[in-house]
């Protein structure tokens, strides 16, 4: 079934998500969550602090597990059994809010090490891969360096190389800029619609609207766990239909 | 103090207890002459008492007989042995305890540490009463304790407790077996010493082959295999050339084999016991220093759980833990000078007790005592010295 | 385009996920592995805790005035039991225990009054503590005056001894420590050395030895015919031996006050010693608590060493109770409750600095 399901192709979701609940004890993060991401859609989520936004991008990689529903990445329904979840995450990237770069370990290192480890390149081939990368990020030139000695958003965009060295089928991103100084964001985001040009499937949690603007090929409000509105960004912004999205978007672009 | 160097200010001179060098210079040229008067006080004082006890200063008394028992030396000694000789004894006791206390205290400390972590709650918890009750009673207290409690209390050599009648246990201390080699025996270290050696070289291309073609292969396993398997097979192969001289009870005692006295097992077991929970504390918030933000980047990166430990996890963790690391194998070389409370012939023990009582060179016994403490003191300060600049991870 | 504008109602997680159940499956039997490490944990705890219990509760002998009176199945609590004014108070006369008792009722006022956030005058109470106290132990202890008789150190002990042994080692060593510590941190070239080889020789060495240097260097050192308390002896060891740890932890204080308060004092035009004392020790003191209290921890666990040089604190006089003829054979009793008495000061001492340390840091975050 399976393979049916993968021999599809272009047909099937990328991520697909049915009727997903998550506790984290007795608090209910995520409520019903139903949607799904087609190969190639850019989507932006959005919603106030603790509504579950991350939550939900960290269940499609498992780094956080569901307890009901459903949740199938690239046609592999995500179950308990480790191989599995593994080969899932070999075709999602994820870049975080605070980088999380391997201090222990140089730039070219961490861009490096799974390749290497995981999809068993040689050492020679794997830097190459990681240069070009980290040259497509525009930072090849720090590549002997630790991360230690770079900026912030130098950092974000050396994870940003690491998880491309994977060559994923959709990249996560979970406030890749809310960590920055003001100055940084831009170089960040510049790589991302630079990526998003490129027909890369991505999910991005972001408060950064005008990147959602431009990108987005839908973006979705979320609030209290649930989804809450999803449209294409231009009436999303323009014409909000649901009060706690007008409420959300006054606050956020009010200032 | 946040005096930094300034350039002369310009303008009149100010009075000389004003200016901030001269004071400086002053202030120091003070303590310089107050250490020298107290110095010199106590250097007066302490010649007239001598001169008072008839004690000469002077390190002739180590070539005297010493003329006393040890219970243990790993080197040859008897009561004609000097009083120099005696120093070697207690020090090679004190490492050969420190060396062993090390070991064991490493293996549980690490064990319990990382038992502290465990998602079952249970032993979690059961590691965490380790923790608090060793390390919260003092170490001279459990010395005693493994010592007059547990060993002193054991049967007489008659009714000793043992194992298939090979080791015995009992008030006198331990009997194991010990191996006799014979002539065929040289095969076997050389063995080794070949799968050492091939395990090595195994590693190493397994390195170069991962990173020359990315494959690899559990290098690790098999060098385990090599180096047990090897000797093992060449063991039997020649027939096993080893008698064992099993202790045996004659009359009260026992001969043969060899004895662990039960002052080296108190002082060991209690020095183990109780660095290890420090040991357990210091690996456990080494782990926990490293950030959830690792292992899920890791995670991510589809590492495989033991990969992202090994990887990413241990190589920054161990950074945190080495140097208290090493701070606490100190304490326990330094705690080991509690065998003289049980009389196990440490250092301070044989040295600074008996050999100092018998000859009243209070200063010289004393000097010499603290100085091999503080050369390794020394010793290790500069090892992590060197490993921190080595390993530090590179800020900005 | 979808729009939810009904809120969903949080539900209730499902019953496999939370409860009782549910936690015991995820916390002790969520595999295999962890279902054996369970069973072997509770092994353990079954082996370890029955014969303990039977021997310390069950089994044991609580009432009765000689050996006679235990059966020797379980524990002979009675000989701790005849034995506890001795554990507690040494020699010290019966008549003026009353002196002790005050000492330390005093003393655990203050500390309790130091302890709990909520009340005043923090820092007269430390003064108090640090300076005041002292002086009223060595009036109310040793005697002499005021009418009350001398009691002579040599019939100090047990757990009075210990306690003063850790006080005053504690309090002696306090501000040679900070001397040391700002020492470390000065510009002069001498007093730098001079404070870092002073600290580095009694780290690097045990206290045993230093003891051992107490009792028999220094009347070496002293003027001919002028001779010293055993006691006193041991209190400048344990003093100098605590001072040079007092100073690496006082260190640590100071270096994680930001340089900006000092320059902002010396903008002031407050003078090197109005600025370590009015804005750099008071806050980095604040820090420093924990630490010091970790590093009394030690001491009071150290104490235990004097016995080697011949005093009785609490466990010299268990083992001094265990050779008496009428009590042999009760060492684990004795050692049982030393280790108990011992465990529970050091223990709350240890609670109370993880208490500070995290209000500490939940203090600087963000």
């Amino acid at each position: 079934m399976n393979e049916q399901a993968t021999q599809a192709g272009t047909e099937t979701p990328m991520v697909e998500m049915r009727g997903v609940n998550k506790w984290y004890g007795d608090f209910h993060v995520l409520r019903d969550i139903d949607f799904e991401v087609k190969r190639g859609e850019r989507i932006v989520i959005c919603g106030p602090s603790g509504s579950g936004k991350s939550t939900l991008i960290r269940c499609i990689n498992h780094l956080e597990e569901h307890q009901q529903g459903e949740i199938v990445v690239g046609g592999i329904p995500l179950t308990q059994d480790i191989k599995r979840i593994e080969q899932i995450r070999r075709s999602v990237g994820m870049v975080f809010q605070h980088f999380n770069l391997f201090p222990h370990l140089t730039v070219l290192e961490n861009c490096c090490l799974a390749p290497m480890w995981v999809q068993k390149q040689p050492r020679r081939e794997a830097e190459a891969l990681a240069m070009r990368y980290l040259e497509r990020v525009q930072i090849a030139e720090q590549a002997r360096k630790y991360p230690g000695q770079l900026s912030g958003g130098q950092q974000q965009r050396v994870a940003i190389a690491r998880s491309l060295c994977m060559h994923p089928d959709v990249m996560l991103f979970d406030e890749p800029t809310s960590a920055l100084d003001p100055e940084m964001i831009k170089e960040v985001l510049d790589v991302m619609v630079e990526l998003a040009n490129e027909g890369m499937t991505m999910l991005c949690v972001t408060h950064e609207m005008g990147f959602a603007k431009t990108v987005a090929d839908r973006v979705i409000f979320m609030d209290q766990g649930q989804i809450i509105e999803e449209n294409a960004p231009e009436p999303f912004f323009n014409n909000p239909q649901s009060e706690r999205t007008q409420l959300f978007l006054s606050q956020i672009l009010g200032h | 103090m946040s005096v930094r160097p300034q350039p002369h200010p310009v303008g009149p001179k100010p009075p000389f207890w004003r200016d901030r060098a001269k004071r400086a210079l002053i202030f120091q040229v003070l303590l310089i002459a107050a250490v020298a008067a107290f110095l010199l006080y106590i250097i007066g004082n302490t010649q007239a008492n001598l001169a008072a006890r008839g004690i000469t200063t002077g390190f002739g008394f180590l070539t005297n007989t010493a003329g006393f028992g040890i219970v243990q030396s790993l080197i040859d000694y008897s009561s004609q042995s000097t009083y120099g000789r005696t120093f070697v004894v207690g020090l090679l006791n004190t490492l050969l305890v420190s060396a062993l206390g090390v070991l064991a205290a490493t293996i549980i400390g690490f064990t319990v540490g990382i038992a502290r972590l465990s998602p079952n709650w249970l032993i979690a918890r059961l590691a965490n009463a380790y923790i608090e009750i060793f390390r919260n009673i003092p170490l001279l207290l459990q010395i005693f304790f493994w010592y007059f409690a547990v060993l002193r209390t054991l049967p007489s050599a008659r009714d000793s407790l043992s194992l298939g009648e090979v080791f015995f246990l009992n008030v006198r201390g331990l009997y194991l077996p010990e191996p006799l080699f014979e002539s065929g025996f040289g095969l076997i270290p050389l063995t080794l010493g070949i799968a050492v050696a091939a395990s090595i070289a195994l590693v190493v291309w397994n390195k170069r082959r991962h990173e020359a073609t990315g494959k690899r292969f559990p290098a690790g396993w098999f060098s385990l295999a090599l180096i047990l398997g090897l000797p093992l097979l060449v063991l039997v192969a020649t027939g096993v050339p080893v008698t064992w001289d099993v202790p045996q009870l004659t009359g009260f005692n026992f001969r043969g084999g060899i004895t662990i006295i039960p002052e080296f097992l108190a002082l060991w077991l209690a020095l183990s016991i109780y660095t290890a929970s420090f040991i357990a504390e210091i690996v456990r918030s080494g782990i926990q220093a490293i950030s959830h933000g690792q292992t899920e980047a890791a995670q991510a990166l589809s590492l495989p759980r033991n990969l992202v430990l090994r990887l990413v996890v241990v190589p920054q963790a161990m950074r945190v833990i080495i140097p208290p690391l090493t701070s606490q194998y100190l304490n326990l070389i330094k705690n080991s000078s509690l065998a003289t409370a049980i009389g196990y012939p440490d250092l301070v023990s044989v040295f600074a007790g008996t050999t100092l009582n018998q000859t009243g060179q209070a200063i010289e016994v004393i000097a010499m005592t603290m100085a091999v403490y503080l050369t390794i003191s020394l010793l290790v300060s500069m090892f992590m010295n060197w490993f921190n600049a080595r390993v530090a991870l590179v800020e900005r | 385009m979808t729009i939810q504008e009904k809120m969903l109602e949080a539900r209730p997680a499902p019953k496999s996920t939370v409860g009782p159940v549910a936690w015991l499956r995820a916390n002790l039997f969520s595999g295999p592995v962890n279902t054996v490490f369970t069973l072997l944990g509770l092994y353990l705890l079954y082996l370890l805790l029955t014969p303990t219990i039977q021997w310390a509760f069950i089994n044991a002998d609580w009432i009765g005035t000689s050996r006679d009176d235990c059966s020797r199945e379980g524990a002979c609590w009675v000989f701790v039991n005849a034995r506890l004014g001795q554990f507690i108070y040494g020699l010290y006369p019966g008549s003026e225990i009353w002196r002790v008792n005050l000492t330390f009722a005093t003393f655990a006022g203050l500390i309790a009054w130091l302890a709990i956030p909520r009340l005043p005058y923090k820092r007269w109470v430390a003064v108090a503590t640090l300076v005041g106290f002292p002086v009223l132990a060595y009036f109310l202890l040793y005697g002499g005056h005021f009418g009350l008789r001398v009691v002579e150190t040599h019939r100090w002990g047990g757990l009075m001894l210990t306690l003063v042994l850790a006080v005053v080692g504690m309090v002696g060593a306090l501000p040679i420590g900070i001397m040391l510590a700002l020492g470390r941190r000065s510009q002069m070239p001498i007093v730098k050395s001079f404070c870092v080889v002073f600290i580095e020789f009694w780290r690097g060495v045990p206290l045993i030895t230093v003891l051992f240097m107490a009792s028999v260097m220094l009347p070496l050192f002293m003027p001919t015919g002028v001779s010293v308390d055993r006691l006193i002896r041991a209190f400048i060891g344990i003093t100098l031996f605590q001072s040079a740890y007092m100073a690496e932890v006082i260190r640590g204080g100071l270096q994680a006050i930001p340089r900006g308060q000092e320059e902002a004092a010396a903008a002031l035009g407050m003078g090197y010693w109005k600025r370590m004392g009015l804005i750099v020790l008071p806050q980095a003191l604040k820090m420093m608590i924990p630490g010091i209290v970790n590093t009394f921890i030690s001491l009071f666990k150290d104490t235990t060493l004097v016995m080697i040089i011949g005093l009785f604190d609490l466990l010299g006089i268990v083992q001094a109770a265990l050779s008496d003829s009428r009590w042999l054979g009760f060492a684990l009793e004795g050692y049982v409750f030393a280790a108990f008495v011992f465990w529970v000061f050091c223990f709350s001492m240890s609670r109370y600095s993880q208490y500070l340390e995290r209000k500490l840091h939940t203090g600087h975050k963000r």
